[in-house]
């Protein structure tokens, strides 16, 4: 056995030196080949034959910076490869495609026909009664809650306050976070001053600042959504701020500060491409999480009233029931919308963040 | 580094100070109605005046602010208004922290000994077996609303595993579902970024150069890359175990815990001015503490991390 296993690895040895040796015969022949082409040298030539050839030849080309970088160039961008990147991921290829549908159905909804209004109160035309707890039946796909409203409607409505709350606050998180971060974990004549501030505004509680402001204001998805803001561009930009901080001395910034570059240019080329798979997560857990955020405010009594349907506050009013089986599909179809968009989110910006290291894209 | 340390703590100092006025100032703008209660309608003129000249609200703000600054130097955080009336906060705190500071810091211990091995183990097998069971895991507990997650576990695990519905703080069996719940979420949160800050480090060059010199996966994995990818985390380190003692809302309400949880929220919302004000003392001193420590953390586990001015400033 181990005498065939010998063997066999010999021969593959054997065939391998073949192989070189033909390769070294073709290498030889190759230069062979090259010394049998026609030599020219100056001394062959006559005075007249020389002066006959164009002086242009001898004249210097100058040097251009751009013709030089040319052979430097491909057509490699890295956005588009990262998107290609991810869009390879079959899992979250689906999942952004059922997501769009999800949410522009949302906004389809009522104008489709049949559809019942998210707040009217629906009575039973032959009792005069409300059509409390109605289980789901073909008029009303979801039935209706516990003063007969429509849930089939209730749950788009919702999804469509919870949606736009999520798009408004994750993209500011996602503007003031990243600036604010930047600056304060690179720019050291800030760092002091920003901590400070995070210091002071991170410890004012929400509560007391929902309070003060549905004092003034009608609590609404406006108010929501401005404390939202107001709040959550700090996690963000405390955690751009810690990552500037571990790579803001490595030493490849310091060699493009000894060659000159300007703050923002490195904070733009060399720290803000480092960290785009963070950013790109943490900016898709932003959106479930203003949803989730919602629904604790529903929780502690300051979300948004419900006249104005939103997730929260239905997931709320179904968590109240989820003990009477009957009645659980109140919460289950709110539930199951929240569960949809944050997994969604969740593994798009998993994916996405997977794709944006430069590293994997050749 | 000592001259940073000093330089950090007056500017803590001055924080700490900024925001306790402010929230001061902040709670004097709460409608007045809210300090009498639901009897604001049976009272009449002159036992409203009284009931607020007992609470000093009479005066100008800048007086009361003095008043208050004063009975702070002395040490004293004043009595409760309205949750305990007329009951020293000290006393309260006293009863309260203990159950969510030993909750919190079990299930955190608990959360960390699982959720940074488990976002480990997923970088090092991206994209095989056990990087998606992790994933949907996550994916799952992330999914459900927080409120409805917890009331679930609370519901179904108690029933599956015969434990008790409620809190009792002799019987610690019944703390297991509390910690479990607690931990369950930050496992997540943990084991998520754990992940990828593991995959960010992976095509790092020094992996590479590790790999060229014979050093086996699991050892660059556990030696090499996960030191690199803990320096972030270690930044929320040492806050999050500063403000276990802050509590957990749900938890606290599902189980009837004794703690602090929504201590803040119940108090803003009954004015409780005197409360609002001690609580944000000490959760903004243990947040502006966490904040820091987390800097000197990061900067010890991570030597290049410096935030000592070097010379060259930008």
């Amino acid at each position: 056995m181990a005498d065939k296993k010998k063997k066999l690895l010999f021969n593959r040895q054997m065939r391998r030196i073949d192989e070189l040796d033909q390769h070294i015969q073709e290498g030889l022949a190759l230069e062979q080949a090259d010394k049998e082409l026609p030599m020219y040298d100056a001394a062959d030539y006559t005075a007249e034959q020389i002066a006959a050839i164009d002086p242009k030849w001898f004249e210097p080309h100058g040097f251009n910076e751009q013709d030089a970088e040319r052979t430097a160039y491909s057509n490699y961008s890295y956005w588009a490869s990262t998107f290609k990147n991810f869009w390879r991921n079959r899992a979250a290829r689906i999942l952004i495609v059922a997501l769009i549908a999800i949410i522009a159905f949302a906004f389809i909804q009522p104008l489709l026909p049949n559809q019942h209004d998210p707040v009217t109160i629906n009575n039973d035309p032959e009792t005069g009664m409300h059509l409390r707890n109605l289980a789901p039946c073909s008029e009303y796909w979801f039935g209706t809650n516990a003063i007969g409203q429509d849930l089939w409607a209730r749950v788009w409505a919702g999804t469509r306050t919870s949606i736009i709350i999520g798009l408004v606050v994750a993209l500011s998180d996602l503007i003031f976070g990243v600036i604010i971060g930047m600056a304060w974990g690179y720019v050291r004549s800030l760092d002091k001053a920003l901590t400070e501030i995070y210091n002071v505004i991170s410890n004012i509680p929400q509560t007391l600042i929902l309070i003060l402001v549905s004092y003034i204001l009608r609590p609404s998805m406006t108010t929501i959504i401005i404390s939202m803001c107001m709040v959550g561009w700090m996690a963000m930009a405390r955690f751009i701020r810690n990552q500037v901080v571990i790579f803001r001395d490595r030493d490849y910034n310091l060699a493009s500060r000894c060659l000159g570059s300007s703050t923002l240019r490195i904070v733009v080329k060399n720290l803000l491409p480092q960290m785009v798979s963070v950013i790109m997560l943490q900016t898709s857990l932003a959106i479930p999480g203003a949803i989730g955020d919602e629904v604790f405010l529903t929780y502690i009594g300051l979300g948004i009233p419900t006249s104005q349907a939103s997730l929260g506050n239905l997931v709320e009013a179904g968590r109240v029931l989820m003990m009477d089986s009957t009645l659980r599909y109140q919460l289950v179809f709110p539930a199951a919308v929240v569960a949809f968009i944050t997994i969604a989110f969740y593994i798009i910006g998993n994916a996405f963040s997977d794709a944006a290291d430069p590293k994997n894209h050749v | 580094m000592l001259e940073y340390i000093l330089k950090r703590t007056a500017g803590a100092i001055i924080s700490l100070f900024v925001v306790i006025t402010l929230i001061f100032v902040l709670l004097r703008l709460m409608p007045m109605e809210g300090y009498f209660g639901a009897e604001y309608d049976k009272l009449s003129e002159e036992v409203r005046a009284s009931m607020l000249a007992e609470k000093g609200l009479d005066q100008p703000i800048y007086v009361q602010l003095f008043n208050f600054y004063k009975s702070l130097f002395q040490g004293d955080l004043g009595k409760s208004w309205i949750y305990r009336p007329n009951y020293p906060i000290v006393k309260i705190l006293e009863k309260k922290i203990p159950y969510s500071l030993k909750i919190g810091v079990i299930s955190m211990i608990f959360s960390l000994i699982v959720g940074i091995p488990l976002g480990a183990v997923m970088a090092r097998f991206k994209g095989k077996f056990a990087d998606k069971l992790g994933t949907a895991f996550i994916a799952i507990v992330e999914a459900l609303p927080t409120a409805v997650l917890m009331l679930f576990l609370q519901l179904f695990f108690s029933s599956w595993f015969n434990l008790s519905l409620l809190f009792d703080k002799n019987n610690y069996a019944t703390w297991v579902l509390p910690i479990f719940s607690i931990s369950l979420l930050s496992i997540c949160s943990y084991a998520m970024w754990m992940r990828r800050y593991m995959i960010d480090n992976i095509n790092m060059d020094y992996v590479k150069l590790a790999r060229a010199k014979g050093v086996s996966g699991s050892r660059i994995m556990f030696r090499h890359v996960f030191k690199n990818a803990f320096v972030p985390m270690a930044q929320f380190l040492p806050g999050s175990v500063l403000s276990t003692i802050i509590g957990s809302i749900y938890i606290e309400h599902l189980y009837s815990i004794p703690g602090t949880g929504s201590l803040l929220i119940d108090v803003i919302q009954l004015q409780d001015n005197t409360m609002v004000q001690a609580l944000v003392l000490i959760y903004a001193a243990i947040g502006i503490a966490g904040m820091f420590l987390g800097d000197v953390l990061m900067a010890l586990i991570d030597p290049r991390i410096s935030f000592v001015k070097k010379g060259d400033d930008r």
